[in-house]
């Protein structure tokens, strides 16, 4: 008898159904491991190169730990009900990538590079603009569907943001890839890492529109929908735009992961197969046409294609051939399994970004492959726990922004994480978190904020249905 | 719209799985072969992490190691008397690599040897840094200095090689001019690659990184009339020293109408092989080249080492006895001329095969390689190479070599209290003998209870003295005596 007085409780629980936990505590006791992996780490590093623990570990510490405090306050705040995980990992990240720039800052080697100076400070100090950004998006954007007012605007800043790099006096070139811009005073940017989101919200937008046209109004041929003309409209012009990108700024990265985002949130939006193939076959023959002419892409193609060759020719003085890869390959091989441990390896061999597009090599070498795999996971946790976020949004602007956000993301991580390996040609990316700059830290920050506001959203619970007072009086009013 | 935002997430999760899957390709199967590449700067960075072992005589280190003070090669190779232990040591430099005895146990003197694999886990488990073995040679400290000391005071392009005739030992193995391979063994641009560039043969004509003791070959000239000799008595074709030769003079070769003429106007006609040897006469010698042939020839020569390399470890170049020749070749030959060419190494085996009564060792100069800790890990054997004289025929030479040095051309190595068997040899070379030539001597010493301590062989190319001063009795007697000396009065 017991059990049947119990079972009312199950079945009066129908509102605890609709509200899931909030997990901020969970959330909060991640980010304890977040921010103390870091601290050890940064203690092991001090240890192996200078023997002794390193003056800074307090204060390294308490910045970290305040840092993660601040943005766990601001989700507890104003995001209550968001995914539990993003925020941790982010941080683990981050900390991580801090370690280890301050770990390539104590090379010698690096030191007596030309134009040398301490990284750690300054990524600290991005670190904590990128808190900020995370915490203003929490602020300030309540509700994500405000951003698909500014769909349009969104595209003419989108392309602004990648046309920047190209004006003269702007631009700069930094050893072949065009995606800088200098702003005197404030350093470099990268305008293509902000761009990412920007064009996500603008897909978002755009495709939420018109889905149906591209999803209906088709042809079926070989088993494959085939859109009318017109419909093929937007998806040549993004297609156009990133061959121009590759052309002019000669950044197959950056032309590859918006390509992909667009292809992906077609998709999505119109569930049609057909949008894929006909995605990977204009990337195909977009990617094989520049890089069969364009000499910069060509040379990273060649030097992908024949790391040894490249070094080779860059050790015998020839003009733009770079030893960087071969260096990257040799630092992964040389970590081995378990890894030199951190400050012990010699990846600064790799010398200019060390720290920043070839990170992860000092990650290979010092951690090893655990350390690698470990890593690698924790960008397939953000990325799973983003489609997670589309899954559950209710919404589907929503739905295609956490998309198409979560796969831009997981796209980039391939293509650096790829290049830097051997796996793909070489592109000129950051590693999202870790590697040093100010813009990609900024940048992630902000698409993480992104995620944990639909998260929120899709999470909250319902309002309670508000007993309608004029329920009753609720009439079917018949045309008379 | 969540069909495919499923199957977007597994796409996601393929991008990470195909990252996965190289980087288990890189980091597991293909690590071992990267990490040991040899472009890969850490395997430089690494060799010279720890000291390296040292390499030692009569057991006192000849080198050593600092801390360089830049660059990411943390120890340097240091060597004492550099200049005179190069020809053993050869060197090892961060920017060029290394050479001779310091390359070929590289594995033991940077500890990376299978052999001390054990040794190097032990030292891992109780967190001692890994430390290289060392290299025990067979040299002789005192002989060594006599010999270069003997060739610099020469001041002309030399080599000394002193043998332990009853094992092989080398003892001595000096080569002038030389280097310090100290200047180099860093890897800074301004100081070791100037030094380096200063010491290539193509900037100093010298060529003071030859090792002469080991890799030169010398035209013989009348030393090699040893060798005849020997053929001569292990053929037969003479059976004492004392006995009459037939032998014509004037001595025209086979086959020409040329004439074999003797230095000066000795007399040589029908002299029996002891007074032949002792005044050096050619006629006697080429005509018994000519008389036994090519093939018994060359098979006396092989046997006493020719036309083979010899590992001491190091590479000897092989010495030259010609395989191909008619037989007015055949007689030039003989006397050590024509193309006929020999190491000092090559002569002093001659020497030590004849003192040991006819028993050839095969040379060496590693006699120990030791683990840091001093424990052996490989000691090598004495061992026979090839009897290229029946100790009878042996006995015969050593009384013929003896009475050169009693009352012949090798007075001038004569020991008191100890019997000295040697012979001079003056070896022209250049186009019709224009070059100056070359004073060779080789020698060996017999103590009263019979045993031979040492055998050597001296080399020395004067370019600056007058042709005719040239004789191995006057240039290199004196230095073969003072090794011989320093070896007798170390084993006392």
């Amino acid at each position: 008898m017991s059990s049947t007085t119990n079972s009312p409780t199950h079945h009066t629980s129908t509102i605890g159904a609709i509200g899931a936990p909030s997990r901020r505590n969970t959330e909060l006791a991640l980010l304890v491991f977040a921010v103390a992996i870091p601290v050890f780490a940064y203690a092991n590093v001090g240890l192996a190169i200078n023997n002794s623990v390193p003056a800074g570990l307090l204060s390294y510490g308490l910045g970290l730990g305040l840092l993660a405090g601040v943005a766990h306050l601001a989700v507890r705040k104003f995001a209550p009900y968001a995914d539990p995980l993003l925020l941790p990992l982010a941080t683990l990240l981050n900390g991580l990538g801090l370690v280890v720039i301050w770990r390539l800052d104590q090379s010698k080697l690096l030191q007596s590079l030309p134009h040398f100076a301490a990284a750690a400070p300054r990524q600290l100090l991005y670190s904590a603009l990128g808190i900020g950004m995370f915490a203003a998006v929490l602020i300030f954007l309540k509700d994500h569907r405000v951003l698909q007012r500014y769909t349009y605007i969104s595209m003419f800043s989108a392309l602004v943001l990648l046309i920047l790099p190209l004006v003269p006096g702007l631009g700069a070139n930094i050893y072949g890839a065009k995606i800088w811009i200098n702003i005197p005073g404030l350093g470099s940017l990268q305008p293509g890492e902000f761009a990412k989101i920007v064009l996500a919200i603008f897909f978002a937008g755009y495709l939420m529109v018109k889905r149906d046209a591209l999803a209906l109004a088709s042809r079926r041929f070989m088993g494959l929908y085939l859109p009318r003309g017109r419909d093929l409209g937007p998806i040549l012009v993004v297609w156009a735009i990133s061959i121009l990108i590759l052309v002019f700024e000669t950044d197959l990265g950056t032309s590859l992961l918006f390509f992909g985002m667009f292809v992906i949130m077609l998709y999505v939006a119109t569930e049609r197969t057909s949008w894929i193939v006909f995605g990977l076959l204009m990337s195909a023959v977009g990617a094989v046409g520049v890089a069969s002419f364009e000499p910069h892409v060509k040379s990273r193609v060649a030097s992908w294609l024949d790391p040894m060759k490249e070094f080779t020719l860059s050790r015998q003085g020839v003009a733009g051939h770079s030893e960087q890869l071969q260096q990257a390959l040799w630092a992964f091989g040389s970590g081995g399994t378990l890894g030199t441990g951190l400050g012990q390896g010699h990846s600064d061999l790799i010398r200019f970004a060390a720290n920043s597009d070839f990170i992860l090599a000092t990650f290979g070498e010092e951690l090893g492959l655990a350390g690698i795999m470990a890593i690698l996971l924790i960008y397939g946790l953000i990325v799973e726990r983003g489609v997670r976020t589309a899954l559950a949004a209710r919404d589907p602007f929503g739905k295609l922004l956490a998309v198409g956000l979560s796969g831009a993301f997981a796209l980039q991580v391939f293509v650096v994480a790829g290049g830097v390996m051997g796996l793909i040609p070489l592109t000129g990316m950051t590693m999202p978190f870790v590697a040093y700059g100010g813009s990609s830290v900024l940048a992630n920050w902000a698409l993480i904020g992104i995620l944990i506001r639909i998260s929120d959203t899709a999470r909250r619970p319902a309002p309670a249905p508000a007993t309608n007072p004029d329920a009753e009086m609720t009439q079917v009013v018949r045309p008379s | 719209m969540n069909k495919p935002l499923r199957r977007i997430a597994i796409f996601c999760g393929l991008l990470i799985l195909a990252l996965l899957i190289r980087d288990n390709y890189l980091q597991y199967l293909k690590a071992d072969q990267l990490a040991t590449e040899k472009d890969n700067r850490r395997v430089s960075i690494e060799r010279y992490a720890n000291p390296r072992g040292d390499i030692i005589v009569d057991g006192n280190p000849i080198t050593g190691s600092v801390v360089s003070k830049s660059g990411d090669f943390k120890y340097k190779r240091t060597y004492k008397d550099g200049a005179m232990w190069s020809p053993v040591t050869g060197y090892s430099s961060q920017a060029f690599g290394a050479s001779q005895l310091e390359s070929i146990e590289d594995g033991i003197l940077t500890g990376n040897d299978d052999r001390l694999f054990f040794r190097n886990t032990l030292d891992m488990i109780t967190g001692k840094p890994k430390l290289g073995g060392n290299v025990v040679t067979t040299l002789n400290a005192a002989a060594q200095k006599a010999a270069f000391s003997g060739l610099k005071a020469q001041g002309g392009k030399g080599a000394v090689v002193a043998l332990e005739p009853s094992t092989g030992k080398i003892l001595a193995l000096a080569s002038y001019p030389s280097y310090d391979p100290s200047s180099f063994a860093g890897n800074s641009t301004g100081t070791d690659s100037k030094n380096w560039n200063k010491l290539q043969k193509k900037n100093d004509p010298s060529d003071p990184m030859l090792n002469r003791a080991l890799r030169e070959t010398y035209p013989p000239g009348s030393t090699f009339k040893l060798v005849t000799a020997a053929a001569a008595l292990e053929n037969g074709l003479y059976k004492s020293a004392d006995e009459a030769t037939d032998s014509p003079q004037p001595y025209t070769l086979p086959d020409t109408t040329r004439e074999l003429k003797n230095e000066g106007s000795i007399q040589c006609k029908n002299v029996p092989l002891r007074e032949a040897l002792r005044i050096s006469c050619n006629t006697v010698f080429g005509h018994i080249g000519a008389q036994l042939g090519k093939d018994k020839m060359l098979a006396e020569a092989e046997k006493f080492g020719f036309n083979a390399e010899q590992f001491t470890p190091v590479r000897s170049s092989a010495s030259v006895f010609p395989k191909e020749m008619d037989r007015p070749q055949t007689a030039l030959s003989s006397i050590g001329q024509f193309d006929t060419a020999a190491t000092p190494l090559q002569m002093a085996m001659v020497a030590s095969a004849v003192a040991d009564d006819g028993k050839l060792m095969k040379p060496y100069m590693v006699d120990e390689l030791q683990s840091s800790n001093l424990d052996p890990v490989e000691k090598t054997q004495p061992q026979e190479m090839s009897r290229p004289l029946s100790p009878a025929n042996a006995q015969v030479l050593q009384s013929m070599m003896e009475t050169v040095v009693k009352q012949g051309t090798g007075t001038k190595a004569q020991i008191p209290g100890v019997t000295v068997g040697g012979k001079t040899g003056t070896a022209q070379h250049g186009v019709a003998n224009s070059a100056n030539p070359y004073a060779w001597f080789v020698s060996y010493a017999k103590l009263p209870d019979g045993s031979s301590p040492v055998a050597v062989a001296v080399v020395i190319e004067d370019e600056s003295a007058n042709r005719d001063d040239i004789s191995g009795g006057g240039l290199a007697a004196p230095i073969a005596k003072n090794v011989m000396e320093a070896v007798i009065q170390s084993k006392k």
